[in-house]
């Protein structure tokens, strides 16, 4: 199998606390440039270091041409730059699509910068609204009118056919939600820090059946960009460098309706292609920084990841402690649902901790051992899947 | 007015591919594709997502299926669907093979099992539009 040859590195990044209300009036341009001067002074690098860009959707362009507002904005010359559209699996996208422009030879440091500060409200009034279902839309036509809409009604419809086929307790999914929280209670930056127990979770209201509210991620403001480059330039970096050795990507389906397994995710195959790439195996893994919209999805990836068989994940999560002081080590920062979710930056947060592991700086969470981390993101309604393998050298 | 909800909005906006689908169901027939090499098809399209063929034929389903899954929101998906709630989404696998999204009515949201046989029932919306929803077979 060809691939990544791991010549390109994670040498710096920055990550806004997520917050529930913004506390500034930033359009989001000024929120990119502050990312990207975080992350660079982060890798020791300079502004005139960067010739390559990857992001997400960028509201103040209306959604189009945003490379061409960046590099202005950031005052950077990019050789090679890519919007990435992959829902939550943005971030890791980002960070592949980087690792490939640096190793062909396209780019030599790129800047990935993801964020989701709100706008202020123009005061003209109107100003671009994104709005998915428009005309010409299968979701708007096939799916909405009939109250299918936004995500949690998908994941859900995910755990219970999941828990048809395979039997899943409440308490089983839970627990992921439980382990988390100890995790993020040991996280300065993490939303929700007060201690919850399995009771604490099925006694929330139930939003969509079987998932309670604490099973489900809150939406939050914030942001985050990583600094990636080329192995000769990691060598000069401030951090040990986190060499992205496997990527994977993976991408059938839109809406869940269509996805062709519910329960055998389109997860397999992005993360098989990357544990092939890297060559390394399942056990080599320090931690699993796995992309948590939701509890049921975390179940799910564990499965199709390879960390546990199909059909294994409610025991395997409740034979095993998933905290930073656990034999399972996952999603140390709190994972989405207690650090926050903000918007495509919460996929960037299982890369930004992934990286404080690998360097020894994620504080009072630190890993005892930590040199090979394992990063899923996931997009959309189960869509978009990307895998990385990243090791620290 | 709608038989099955208390507000009308969101509605379908056909297309010109999609329209006979919705003229369809307004003569309450459940409409698929079928292309030349005899894929079965749902949502409309103009090309068979299983091999592109772009000669498609519509063809009467039976309005028969099983519930693939399902949940019952517990809260409003949306502010259209607010006063909606408790309802019930679900995804059915129609006897002919593709799946659709839909919402099972006349049901208690607590009886609905995954398996269950299902029929569509046509709710005349508008003068336009007819939305097919689905019931436990032999309601």
């Amino acid at each position: 199998m060809g691939g990544l040859r791991g010549e390109a590195a994670i040498v710096g990044i920055a990550e806004f606390a997520p917050v529930r209300r913004p506390d500034r009036t930033w359009m989001g341009l000024e929120a990119y440039a502050e990312l990207a001067r975080l992350a660079l002074d982060d890798a020791g690098f300079s502004h005139d270091d960067v010739d390559g860009l990857m992001t997400g959707h960028l509201a103040d362009s209306g959604g189009l041409f945003a490379p061409g507002h960046l590099t202005e904005y950031l005052g950077i010359g990019s050789h090679f730059s890519e919007v990435v559209d992959l829902g939550g699996a943005t971030g890791a996208g980002a960070v592949l699509r980087a690792a490939m422009a640096i190793e062909m030879g396209l780019c030599e440091t790129a800047l990935c910068i993801v964020h989701t500060l709100p706008r202020p409200r123009n005061p003209k009034g109107g100003g671009p609204t994104f709005r998915m279902g428009a005309w010409g839309s299968p979701m708007g036509e096939f799916d909405y009118p009939f109250g299918a809409v936004g995500q949690n009604y998908a994941y859900a419809l995910i755990a219970n056919r999941y828990a048809y086929e395979f039997g899943l307790t409440d308490e089983q999914r839970a627990k992921v939600a439980v382990d988390q929280r100890k995790n993020a209670m040991a996280n300065p930056k993490a939303v929700f820090r007060d201690p919850i127990d399995i009771d604490d979770v099925l006694n929330s209201p139930v939003i969509v059946d079987p998932l309670h509210m604490l099973e489900i991620v809150m939406p939050c403001f914030g942001g985050a960009a990583v600094v990636v480059t080329s192995k000769e330039k990691a060598k000069r970096a401030k951090h040990r460098p986190a060499y992205i050795i496997g990527g994977g990507e993976n991408t059938t389906h839109l809406s869940v309706t269509y996805d062709p397994s519910l329960t055998e995710t389109p997860i397999k195959a992005a993360a098989d292609r990357a544990f092939e790439m890297a060559g390394v195996k399942r056990s080599d893994i320090d931690l699993a920084s796995l992309y948590d919209c939701y509890t049921i999805t975390v179940l799910l990836t564990l499965e199709d990841t390879g960390f546990c068989g199909k059909g294994e994940a409610g025991k395997f999560v409740e034979e095993h402690d998933l905290t930073y002081r656990g034999d399972f080590p996952m999603n140390t920062h709190g994972g989405q649902l207690s650090f926050g979710q903000a918007g495509m930056a919460g996929g960037m947060s299982h890369i930004t901790e992934a990286y404080l592991q690998l360097t020894g700086r994620a504080g009072e969470r630190q890993l005892r051992r930590c040199d090979t981390v394992f990063v899923h993101g996931n997009g959309g309604l189960m869509s978009e899947q990307v895998s990385l393998i990243l090791r620290g050298e | 007015m709608p038989k099955y909800r208390t507000t009308i909005e969101p509605l379908p906006v056909p297309t010109p591919i999609t329209q006979p689908f919705w003229d369809g169901t307004r003569q309450h027939r459940l409409l698929l594709q079928r292309c030349e090499a005899g894929h079965m098809i749902f949502y409309p399209r103009s090309h068979c997502p299983r091999c592109l063929s772009n000669r498609l034929e519509w063809v009467e389903a039976s309005g028969k299926g099983t519930l693939y899954s399902y949940t019952v929101a517990r809260r409003p998906t949306s502010p259209d669907f607010e006063h909606d709630v408790p309802f019930v989404i679900a995804v059915v696998e129609l006897d002919e093979g593709p799946r659709m999204t839909s919402r099972l009515v006349d049901v208690d949201p607590d009886a609905v099992r995954i398996g269950m046989r299902l029929e569509v029932v046509f709710d005349d919306v508008t003068e336009e539009i007819t939305l097919p929803y689905f019931r436990p077979a032999g309601t």
